[in-house]
């Protein structure tokens, strides 16, 4: 399974309530694009739906979440973790594996950052270090993806091979996006998210541009 | 002015130092006290690196105790920030780190004898103690999202190793690297005690009047204090530390008997050896207080509360010396030798060597203490201001240092001030041994008499102290809002 349903998602912050209550609903295969302002609640919902769905779901948060003073490649490499037992991931701290080495070494050429695979995340610009939070998420191969603006720090050429490699990959997604064009060619429906409530929710391909600003 | 909370407590502050003043004896009590300071000065001057093999060999063992101490220390420190969040822990730790290097020193020769395990054991104990403490806040402030992140199933220690230790590695090898050079200075002290240390020579050519050996003896140790981060090098740190243990030396055996001796009988307070009963623990526990505790605690903290604004007020006037809003290159570079001379010398030894000078009394005492804990804060206050950038058109002179500079640094100069008010308190203490009537005084009084229950007590009191003053200081952090980061 690898769709989801959920009622009554609710979040809030002290008395302010910036999420909800809503339900959603999300089918395999769907890619979701959430659209709407700042501060709408769309960073909000992404961690509620990261809670419920852990298990099944890979996570690019705003804030990347990298280990600054690891290198690329363990940062990466942190997306699998779980499948190996202790003593092979404290061996790769030390010294990687050849076959985990040629598997993200792909994974980052794709990306077009496989020369910074030794590099401290400390030393990365902010697209590049996007894209190790991106390649973490791939390298995970969780059935789902949540990201929040996976894409907010790159150039167009980047940002549609991005899109392009997190749509292919993940037959589920729901992604936060700011930029409308972005969602309506990579994404199959748009959820629009207003003061913490859904105030759109259509097929992409029902959809134009201007109808998604009037959300904004 | 006074609408500041700041300003209202270090004038409380002062204004409890100088009542101190008024009650603390700081006579000068030798015939000549200039004297012997410019003699000893000459000594400095020409110093005698050749009168012995034995100075090789203590500086040796200084390095020696100094590494397996601080090694175990850091271990075990690590291992206990794991659960330091468990009250028991805390508790624990805040215990022995608050009982002096020294006093550990002191109690492990009772049985242990000149093992080296004493002087091992003396040293990693209390740093444990301030290791699991200092390394839990370090671990707390670390990044948690990357935990956050990893697939679920992945095994703590694996998450550990990825998510958290990169993250603090550079603070906890930096912390770890200053307290090795605490660890070298508190190795030199322990040969007061008797340990075969820098300090153990110094005190023998000191009593022979032979200052020329130890000026020499006081220039190593600043240049191996100085030189460490030439020669202690990440790549040659586990040959430093497995060849260490080799170089303690042999000390005597360990009688077994006296150890079981030591924790059945010697440290049972007498009423109870004696069969007297609690009547009889209650009247021996009174005395202890009226005779030795109490008059011990009062000099304990009128000593603390004066050299606490002796510091402050040294560091006020010392950062200037380093700060690059003040003189040129010259004045600058000299400052830092003071700083550094003033800093890398443990408050110890440089007591120890101006109560030789001026003869017993607070005095030696207060001087030593502000010189060494107002040249850390001093050092800590200069760099501060480097990173301040003045307009072009800022005053100079004292107006700079008043208006510009003082009011910039004044909170992270308290903050400094009140993290080290504990250290302070656990230094007073332990000047005692040498002769100043602060609780050190009384517990090395009790060892010498040979009564060990009674110096245990003194201890637990000491601790207590620390605790108290430890709490004390941190609620005064909290209340005026002053940020503080495991520095010093």
């Amino acid at each position: 399974m690898s769709g989801f349903a959920f009622n009554d998602l609710s979040a809030s912050f002290g008395d302010k309530r910036v999420v909800g209550p809503l339900s959603l609903e999300v089918q395999q295969g769907q890619h979701v694009a959430l659209v709407g302002k700042s501060g709408a609640g769309k960073s909000t919902l992404i961690k509620l739906l990261y809670e419920r769905l852990t298990h099944q779901a890979s996570l690019v948060p705003q804030g990347l979440g990298l280990v600054n003073a690891l290198p690329v490649f363990h940062n990466v490499f942190m997306g699998q973790l779980d499948q190996h037992p202790l003593w092979y991931n404290t061996l790769t701290l030390i010294r990687p594996f050849r076959k985990d080495r040629d598997i993200i070494g792909t994974l980052l050429n794709g990306l077009s950052i496989s020369e910074k695979q030794w590099v401290p995340a400390a030393s990365l610009s902010g697209g590049q270090r996007q894209r190790v939070a991106i390649a973490r998420a791939l390298y995970r191969s969780a059935p789902m993806l949540l990201a929040d603006e996976p894409i907010s720090a790159l150039d167009e050429p980047m940002a549609h091979l991005v899109m392009k490699a997190l749509t292919d990959q993940f037959s589920t997604s729901v992604i936060a996006l700011h930029d409308v064009d972005m969602a309506l060619a990579y994404c199959t429906r748009i959820v629009g998210i207003q003061d913490g409530r859904i105030a759109l929710d259509q097929p992409a391909s029902e959809l134009q541009a201007a109808d998604i600003m009037a959300l904004y | 002015m006074l609408s500041y909370p700041t300003v209202r407590v270090s004038l409380l502050f002062l204004a409890i130092a100088v009542a101190g003043l008024f009650v603390a004896d700081i006579a000068i009590t030798t015939a000549n006290p200039w004297r012997d300071l410019g003699q000893f000065f000459i000594g400095v001057a020409t110093p005698n690196f050749f009168s012995t093999e034995g100075l090789l060999t203590a500086l040796l063992r200084t390095v020696a105790f100094g590494f397996v101490g601080v090694a175990l220390g850091s271990f075990f420190g690590f291992l206990l920030a794991l659960v330091y969040r468990l009250l028991p822990v805390r508790i624990f730790c805040a215990f022995i780190r608050a009982i002096h290097e020294l006093f550990w020193a002191l109690i492990f020769l009772q049985f242990f004898g000149f093992h080296p395990l004493t002087g091992v054991l003396a040293i990693a104990i209390p740093y444990a103690g301030i290791f699991a403490k200092v390394y839990s806040e370090i671990l707390e402030e670390s990044d948690p999202e990357p935990s956050r992140l990893l697939p679920p199933g992945t095994s703590a220690i694996a998450s550990f190793l990825y998510a958290r230790i990169p993250d603090c590695w550079v603070q906890i090898r930096t912390y770890t690297a200053y307290r090795l050079e605490c660890g070298l200075r508190s190795s030199a002290i322990l040969g007061f005690v008797g340990l075969p240390t820098l300090g153990f020579y110094l005190e023998s050519s000191f009593s022979q009047g032979m200052y020329s050996d130890a000026g020499a003896m006081l220039i190593l140790f600043y240049v191996l204090i100085a030189t460490m981060p030439i020669w202690v090098r990440p790549k040659l740190l586990p040959a430093y530390l497995l060849a260490a243990p080799f170089f303690l030396g042999e000390g005597f055996p360990i009688v077994w008997g006296n150890v079981e001796r030591f924790f059945t009988e010697d440290i049972v307070p007498s009423p109870l050896r004696n069969g007297e009963g609690l009547a009889g623990l209650s009247s021996w526990l009174g005395d202890v207080m009226i005779t030795e505790a109490l008059p011990g605690i009062w000099n304990t903290i009128v000593l603390t509360q004066v050299a606490l604004v002796a510091t402050g007020l040294l560091s006020l006037l010392a950062f200037p010396l380093i700060s690059k809003h003040f003189g040129g290159p010259v004045r600058r570079t000299s400052g830092h030798v003071f700083l550094v001379i003033a800093r890398s010398t443990p408050e110890y030894i440089l007591a120890y060597i101006l109560l030789q000078l001026w003869g017993p009394s607070m005095l030696p005492a207060v001087v030593a203490l502000a010189l060494h804990n107002g040249g850390i804060i001093g050092h800590l206050i200069g760099r501060q201001t480097n990173a301040i950038e003045l307009r072009p058109d800022a005053p100079t002179g004292f107006t700079r240092y008043s208006w510009e500079l003082v009011p910039r640094v004044y909170r992270s100069f308290l903050a400094f001030l009140f993290y080290r008010w504990e250290i302070i308190m656990r230094e007073t203490a332990i000047l005692g041994i040498l002769g100043i009537y602060t609780l050190g005084f009384y517990v090395d009084s009790a060892i010498q008499n040979i009564q060990f229950d009674r110096a245990m007590i003194l201890i637990l009191i000491t601790a207590s102290l620390n605790i108290g003053v430890d709490v004390l200081g941190r609620f005064i952090r909290r209340k005026l809002a002053l940020q503080t980061m495991p520095t010093c």
